[in-house]
């Protein structure tokens, strides 16, 4: 891709961007939210149509109208979001919009038959190409999503952050299978903010930054402070904000042999002033466990107080807040402004509300519009409008599921310190998250979940391994 | 309010045109002839509108209505006593069906554009079924009075349009309307939220139910007992909501805007008539502007479609 | 690989149907039609009549060949997640339409019915467009396209119109054995239906579509083309049904349509049948069940001498009651 720009609605999102990937290799492109990554991926799978530069493949200049003209030209695109019919079996996913036909019908069994071998290539067993989606995990949906790839012979294969819903366990698997790609000659173009995954995948590592490309250089030649300051300026020490200093204060939320379907026997204590950081792999039972504790999929044995919330109106009459994980299904009103959203809860309890635009500058929505429609946001301020919305009616309970998933470094730290200063206040705070530097710097302890129990505790800043040993132990 | 200007606009042309046809039309005793003839249908769609701005449908408004109508007539039987206590029944029973169907919709999670056909079905059945296959009885003069007489110039159907409209703008700046939209937008975020969307959405049809029970009591005055008073009552209403602009599936639009939809609909019916478009045509050409008008408003907020980057 | 595959097949009880017509959700509604049917004989026989008679049969499928075409049409559109709510006046157009034609005598059989196709293939057309290419909401561009239809009826005709040639009844009135020519007719529209539904690149992108339609566009579907498609075939099926009609009634008629509430009749067949109102889920196979299931509950209350107003309200009811069954299930799966 040579020179490509972009505008939208007169914004420049992309200006004369150069990106090559080699065949065979792991291509990382990273930037903050908004610097043009996703739009110069859509721009590569033939979603939107670049306003100036060329893009060629194989040495061959392309043009795309159509996503499937990317396709045909080899190029597939993985999403954050999965691209898949849950109604429909495995093969009929794969090969959507290409059925085989023989005779002017759909050949199934071709069509199951080449499915089962691209799985097999995969080396994936747990599941076949008639099963229905709606019934396979996160982590074997994927799979089908890498499978429809290599049937489209792709020469190109996009990954737009392809682990932010994968457990650690997962991500390995993930990790052979790109290795795998890039090992059939294939070229990956791997989108993540996480920069772990980056130096354990990445050739080579592109980084934009408002719209412009800042460098490419071999993965070997950079290390995380550099990456960090080339996308943000910023260096990586400033991170996280310092722990409380006190002891935490009386327990305003206890539990006693919580369980329900997923959950079994948990006892946990909030504080007044802790942050708990809650960790786990995917299916061990962190959101569930969140959504117990707030009244959405509530337990249905055991002791809690100050008592057993019913339902999240319960919850929040109790004092507590939740912070969904999926921020755009969960937590926001989309189509509505951004006080609305903000005083949604008050309203919702008849609580009062007051300083709601004192409350967007203390969040720092940048700008402070809030007669602006949520769905206009960046990721990180729709984040911030959430802890409005929950800020207004001040739980002493704060329950935090990936507050930071898919937010640019900048929106991070702010949340990051919120998070801080709602402890200082006397908040007692949970913290789900999947990504572990973020989780050991934030908590003051750890409590690890394994198959919807709790597997044990560890106090403030424990290494990873520590956390990864509770988590994974078998 | 930007998404529901045009709908202003389109009324405002459409009113113009039909002074300039016919010069008396704005003078006040022609316009309230207008307001009034256009009651029902306004307060219908105000009501509506609370369930689809709720991200619902309500089908079950038009049988809704004939139903009333006949049933009134049946009690009534031209008997000036029974008027109040009628009116009162009339009233229950809007919001009855509403709350029934409130409730399957949301505790059973039926579909509403089947729960309300369910109704549609069983109002229409039961109703005749009760009154022998057609209506029976007559309404009292007293009945009568709301839909045809008038308090000095102003007739009492503009009244009680007036109070309505004054309600449903109150409602909707009230939390219960902000509430009601936010279960509309994303009723998951706003479960999580506190709302109780259940309860919230069936206010939303009991207030449809409410009304179409106004709207049977208005029609029933001014056009008299008939099988057929409330018949494509529920289409037009669902029209007019979505000629104001307001998004079918929930979440966008206003109830003002919605009731400019109706008038702009009855504007269009008496523009029809006076530039002597026969009666059999009518409807056609209704069709074609319902569909230019969505169409102009889906292109408008296409353009209008931020980029997603 | 395949041996895995094998072991994976749908477990065998009760799924031939389910085999054979690859939507699950049908088998409820054919549950609940045996159960009628043996309510309806039993009731029959306590009030002394004889529920299994020719004639009761062939009444059945009379009765519901002309909704039954509609309703196959109907699931096509809905399984694309879209809808149609001009069948009902496009029938009575297309009644009218062939009568006219046909009043030549038999050699205007022929052009009439390929005029009829062809208009009904055009209404589809005009449908698919005003929705996929000024995204109009179905509901109202169908229900506009629906009164402009009604504008043109009620302008052109009164009454019955025009006429059909002796030849033309036996659609409507011939049977072979105890099958009627029309059920054979609808017969073989749900067979197409079906076929084209689950054997043809056309029939899976509707599901694709339907289900969801970012999906299939990113995924190289002209999710456009699909929708008119769909919605071509519909108008097509409602063309059929205007035909069949006009060979029973020797004339058009511009009510037969709405007289026939075969708009939200139609959607109500196919909803009962287990389709999803969403679009994505269900099939051909069900809507048939749902079709007959309405058919032998009219040929009880018939048989019963029950008030065609208390028909109404029973319909009601076991409409709700289907979905509600089918939420639950579908939570509790």
């Amino acid at each position: 891709m040579t020179g490509i720009g972009k505008s939208f609605l007169g914004v420049r999102v992309l200006q004369g961007v150069d990106l090559e990937a080699a065949a065979g290799e792991v291509h990382a492109v990273v930037g903050e939210n908004g610097a043009g990554k996703s739009t110069l991926m859509k721009i590569l799978a033939g979603v939107h149509i670049p306003d100036e530069g060329t893009i060629e493949v194989d040495g061959r200049s392309v043009e795309f109208g159509h996503p499937v003209e990317a396709q045909l030209a080899g190029v597939a695109i993985i999403y954050q979001e999965f691209n898949l019919l849950p109604e429909r079996t495995v093969a009929e996913n794969v090969y959507l919009g290409r059925e085989p036909v023989r005779r002017g019908l759909v050949d199934r069994a071709a069509m199951e038959k080449a499915t089962g071998e691209l799985l097999r290539s995969l080396g994936e067993k747990s599941f076949g190409p008639r099963d229905l989606v709606r019934r396979l995990s996160v982590a074997q949906q994927q799979v089908v999503e890498i499978a429809k790839a290599l049937s489209l012979n792709a020469r190109i294969v996009v990954m737009d952050e392809p682990t932010a819903a994968l457990a650690d366990h997962e991500v390995e698997l993930l990790y052979t299978l790109v290795r795998r790609l890039a090992g059939r000659g294939i070229a990956v173009l791997y989108i993540s903010h996480r920069l772990r995954e980056i130096f354990e995948l990445a050739d080579q590592i592109t980084v934009l930054k408002d719209g412009a490309r800042v460098t490419t250089a071999p993965a070997s030649s950079l290390d995380a402070g550099a990456l960090v300051r080339l996308m943000v300026g910023r260096e990586l020490d400033s991170y996280f904000p310092p722990r409380a200093a006190g002891p935490p204060g009386e327990a305003l939320l206890s539990v006693r042999g919580g369980g329900n379907d997923r959950l079994h026997g948990i006892d946990l204590d909030l504080r007044a002033g802790e942050i708990v950081g809650l960790a786990g792999l995917q299916g061990s039972g962190r959101t569930e466990l969140a959504k117990a504790l707030f009244g959405a999929e509530p337990f249905t044995t055991g002791d809690m107080k100050p008592r057993r919330p019913r339902s999240p109106r319960d919850a929040i009459a109790v004092g507590i807040g939740l912070v969904t994980e999926d921020r755009k299904a969960e937590g926001l009103l989309l189509n509505q402004q951004v006080r609305d959203n903000a005083v949604l809860v008050a309203r919702a309890t008849g609580r009062p509300r007051s300083g709601t635009d004192r409350l967007l500058e203390r969040v720092r929505l940048n700008p402070p519009r809030p007669r602006q429609e949520v769905r206009l946001l960046s990721g990180g301020n729709q984040q911030k409008v959430v802890l409005a919305k929950w800020m207004t009616v001040a739980p002493r309970v704060m329950l935090f599921d990936e507050p930071t998933r898919g937010v640019d470094v900048g929106a991070k730290a702010a949340i990051h310190d919120l998070m801080r200063e709602l402890a200082r206040d006397g908040t007692a705070i949970l913290m789900i998250s999947s990504e572990l530097p973020e989780l050991i710097g934030m908590s003051d302890r750890i409590v690890v979940l394994r198959d919807g129990r709790i597997a044990g505790e560890l106090p403030a800043g424990p290494t990873e391994e520590a956390v990864m040993r509770l988590a994974a132990a078998s | 309010m930007k998404r529901s200007l045009p709908i202003f606009v389109v009324l405002a042309a459409l009113l113009v045109a039909i002074a300039v046809a016919n010069p008396y039309f704005l003078d006040p005793p022609a316009f309230l002839a207008f307001v009034k003839r256009a009651a029902p249908l306004v307060i219908l769609a105000a009501g509506q509108y609370f369930v689809i701005v709720s991200g619902e449908f309500d089908l079950s408004v038009g049988s809704l209505v004939t139903a009333e109508v006949v049933i009134a007539a049946r009690l009534i039987d031209g008997t000036a006593a029974a008027t109040w206590p009628v009116m009162v029944l009339l009233i229950a029973l809007g919001l009855l069906a509403g709350l029934v169907n409130g409730s399957v919709t949301t505790l059973l999670r039926v579909p509403s554009f089947i729960t309300t056909l369910g109704m549609m079905l069983i109002l229409s059945g039961a109703v005749f079924l009760w009154t022998g296959g057609s209506p029976r009885g007559a309404l009292s003069p007293q009945f009568r009075e709301l839909g045809r007489g008038s308090l000095g110039p102003v007739p009492w159907s503009v009244l009680i349009l007036v109070v309505t409209a004054a309600a449903a703008i109150w409602a909707m700046r009230a939390d219960f309307g902000r509430t009601l939209v936010a279960a509309g937008d994303n009723d998951r975020a706003a479960a999580l939220s506190g709302v109780r969307v259940p309860r919230i959405r069936t206010i939303g049809f009991m207030i449809s139910g409410l009304s179409a029970a106004v709207a049977a009591i208005l029609l029933g005055g001014f056009a008299g007992v008939s099988a057929q008073v409330g018949q494509g009552l529920e289409f037009q209403a669902i029209t007019a909501v979505v000629l104001g602009g307001v998004v079918l599936g929930g979440g966008r639009g206003s109830v003002v805007a919605a009731m400019a939809g109706a008038f702009t609909l009855e504007a269009l019916f008496t523009l029809l008539n006076l530039y002597g478009i026969s009666g059999a045509l009518e409807p056609a050409v209704q069709g074609f502007i319902i569909i230019g008008a969505v169409a102009l408003g889906a292109v408008n907020f296409r353009r209008r479609r931020p980029a997603v980057a | 690989m395949t041996e895995q595959i094998k072991v994976r097949r749908v477990p065998a009880g009760g799924s031939i149907l389910q085999r054979l017509s690859g939507d699950r959700p049908a088998r409820p509604v054919y549950l609940a039609l045996a159960l009628l049917i043996l309510l309806g004989w039993l009731l029959v026989a306590l009030d002394g009549g004889q529920f299994v008679s020719l004639e009761n049969i062939v009444g059945i499928q009379q009765r519901s060949a002309a909704l039954g075409i509609v309703a196959v049409g109907q699931t096509v559109v809905i399984l694309a997640g879209s809808l149609d709510l001009s069948v009902a006046y496009l029938i009575s157009l297309n009644s009218l339409v062939a009568a006219e034609i046909m009043a030549g005598g038999d050699g205007a059989v022929l052009p009439g019915v390929t005029t009829v196709l062809v208009v009904s293939a055009l209404v589809g057309l005009v449908n698919g467009l005003i929705i996929t290419r000024l995204r109009v909401h179905a509901f109202i561009a169908t229900l506009g396209v629906a009164l402009i239809i009604r504008g043109l009826l009620d302008q052109r005709y009164d009454g019955p119109a025009g006429s059909v040639p002796a030849s033309f009844l036996h659609i409507g009135y011939d049977r072979i054995g105890p099958v009627p020519v029309s059920a054979l007719l609808w017969a073989a529209v749900a067979v197409s239906a079906w076929f084209l539904l689950s054997r043809t690149r056309l029939g899976y992108r509707i599901y694709a579509v339907g289900g969801d339609a970012e999906v299939a566009r990113l995924s190289g579907v002209r999710t456009g083309r699909v929708v008119v498609a769909a919605h071509v075939i519909c108008s097509v099926c409602a063309g059929i049904a205007g035909l069949l009609l006009v060979s029973r009634l020797a004339a058009g008629a511009p009510t037969v349509g709405t007289d026939g509430g075969y708009d939200l009749e139609s959607i109500a067949a196919v909803v009962l049948g287990g389709t999803a109102l969403a679009g994505g889920r269900g099939g051909v196979a069900g809507t048939v069940g749902g079709v007959l299931l309405l058919a032998v509950l009219d040929s009880v209350f018939n048989q019963l001498e029950v008030d065609s107003f208390a028909k109404d309200v029973v319909r009601g009811v076991v409409l709700v009651a289907a979905l509600a069954i089918y939420a639950r299930r579908r939570r509790t799966a």
